[in-house]
């Protein structure tokens, strides 16, 4: 199954508490949302902590295939992806 | 006066009509190298060659003319119908034919530039396709994967973007198309960079843009092959060109047009900061709920240990004891009964045996048992009896010989002490000693005074 987004993540979370604050669900739901509630809240600050700042470039490869290269230095001079034909 | 020098066959100059074109050709086209002519154009056409022939007309007149494929492919506008344009070409003669026409160089549109003519144009056309229609506009991301860049990598655009959206979300994941803005092929660079970034899987929103500039710098923008690409883009684009005011056609196709690059950064990400606080916030009513619950669920588990079974369970356990002991004694009253039905059957069985025992056997063994009984009991009470007289007898002679006899006759028994050895006579009591006289009721403890060994019993003795 596909990892929710980051705002599918926090919706879902927001309806899970929201519902334990209602404090309607049985105790067997209630653990599975904890669960899940929990789940969401480790996705989330995945999402805004793990990722290292990342550029990359996309350059061309012997005229057609395209390819990825990180961008080492900002300063750097990218080349142009494609040539006027 | 003049006629009959024409009738001179003499005076005659005849032109072929080859030479009089020639000639007429020569004279035209030198004569108009380079004019400017302005007209409504008419009567357009475009055959499969490129050229494209159209009459320039005015209230009066007309005049061919034609735009070959060169030069039409350096209009920026199209050249149609109604249009009143002003060209600058030279007058060329069709020999062929015998027309003169004008080849045009240049067209330029009558009352404004080409270029807005053209970005009116294309918006028609372009509108009329549905291109910019508010309906297909698609919302981006709330927090984009990697974004895609489409822009030049020199300018200063790239790095005001890449600074703001870094500024608001550190950890931001980018992948930058590098591209020319402006000049030829530009338009098409941009396109397949927009397609390029398509292609890749992990962006999911493209910013397409340039810093500010004259409508002919930004003109790359308004090409309908740009408009295209972001019209066909998997993924929403942003477009971002120039300083506010300028309104490119990209940015009519585009999902959200930002008015600068800056302010499409802005747009393409949310501010780390406020993100971390949501999620804050959700991580503590996520964490003060469970700690609430849990309280909750603590205090129902309280009040069932409450309840009697957990407080007194040995009390439970004695009611289940009793519980196993009633059904201990049923299951023994039940063993009983069956016990018993058992026992009237060997009672039974053993009558049975009894009765089909030999009787006369029993009956004689049991008489002659019986007379043996009795003699044995005659037996013994008749030697009993015996026993009982002499015993009775020897009691008589003994009650006779008993000292005790003697002394409820006046006699008494002296004994020495310690050791109570009868004294018979005086010598042998020591004179200072004691000893002890029995008479028949009670004793006397008496100290010897003197001792006569001679005397008679009755002699007088002098106190």
């Amino acid at each position: 199954m596909k990892e929710p987004s980051f705002e599918e993540a926090m919706t879902r979370l927001e309806e899970i508490i929201q519902q334990l604050e209602d404090g309607e669900a049985e105790l067997d739901q209630t653990l599975s949302l904890f669960e899940e509630g929990v789940k969401l809240s480790k996705l989330s600050h995945k999402r805004l902590e793990s990722a290292e700042k990342k550029i990359e470039l996309l350059v061309k490869k012997e005229g057609k295939k395209l390819e990825r290269r990180p961008v080492e230095d900002d300063g750097e001079e990218l080349p142009l992806l494609d040539e006027v034909e | 006066m003049a006629l009959p020098d024409l009738l001179d066959s003499a005076q005659r100059q005849v032109y072929t009509v080859s030479a009089l074109t020639r000639e007429i050709r020569e004279h035209l086209e030198s004569g108009y190298p380079d004019v400017w002519v302005e007209g409504e154009v008419s009567n357009l056409r475009r055959p499969a060659s490129g050229h494209i022939y159209f009459t320039l007309k005015d209230e009066k007149a007309q005049l061919r003319a034609v735009l070959f494929k060169m030069s039409a492919a350096l209009l920026r506008f199209d050249l149609e119908d109604g249009l009143k344009v002003l060209v600058r070409g030279r007058v060329t003669v069709y020999e062929p034919r015998g027309e003169y026409q004008i080849s045009v160089s240049h067209v330029e549109p009558m009352g404004l530039g080409p270029l807005e003519l053209a970005f009116q144009q294309t918006c028609e056309r372009l509108e009329k396709e549905g291109l910019f229609d508010e309906g297909r506009k698609r919302p981006l991301p709330f927090l984009p994967e990697r974004i895609g860049i489409v822009t030049s990598p020199t300018g200063a655009a790239i790095r005001d973007m890449l600074r703001v959206l870094y500024d608001r979300f550190p950890t931001l994941k980018v992948l930058i198309a590098p591209v020319r803005v402006q000049g030829k092929g530009a338009a098409r660079e941009i396109a397949r960079a927009v397609e390029n970034l398509n292609q890749q899987k992990d962006v999911d929103v493209i910013i397409a843009g340039r810093g500010g500039g004259s409508i002919e710098d930004l003109w790359a923008f308004n090409e309908e092959t740009v408009a295209r690409a972001i019209f066909s883009s998997r993924v929403p684009v942003i477009s971002a060109v120039g300083h506010e005011i300028d309104f490119t056609i990209a940015d009519f196709v585009a999902d959200v047009r930002a008015p600068t690059p800056t302010a499409a950064a802005e747009m393409a990400v949310p501010e780390i900061e406020v993100l971390a606080d949501r999620v804050g916030e959700l991580d503590q009513r996520l964490a003060s709920i469970a700690a609430a619950q849990i309280r909750s669920h603590r205090r129902d588990l309280s009040a069932l240990m409450e309840r009697r079974p957990f407080r007194r369970p040995v009390s439970v356990i004695h009611e289940w004891q009793q519980e196993v002991d009633d059904r201990v004694e049923e299951l023994v009253a039940a063993v009983r009964r069956n016990l018993s039905a058992s026992r009237l059957g060997v009672d039974s069985a053993s009558r049975q045996l009894l009765a089909a025992a030999p009787r006369e056997t029993v009956v004689r063994l049991r008489t002659r048992a019986l007379a043996l009984q009795q003699a044995l009991v005659r037996s013994v009470s008749h030697r009993a009896l015996l026993t009982r007289e002499r015993f009775s007898a020897l009691t008589h002679r003994l009650d006779a010989a008993s000292p005790l006899s003697v002394l409820g006759r006046g006699f008494s028994i002296c004994r020495q002490l310690p050791d109570l050895k009868v004294l018979k006579k005086a010598s042998a009591a020591l004179p200072g000693g004691d000893v002890r006289v029995d008479l028949t009721r009670g004793h006397l403890i008496c100290g010897v005074k003197e001792v006569h060994p001679k005397e008679g019993v009755f002699e007088r003795t002098e106190l």
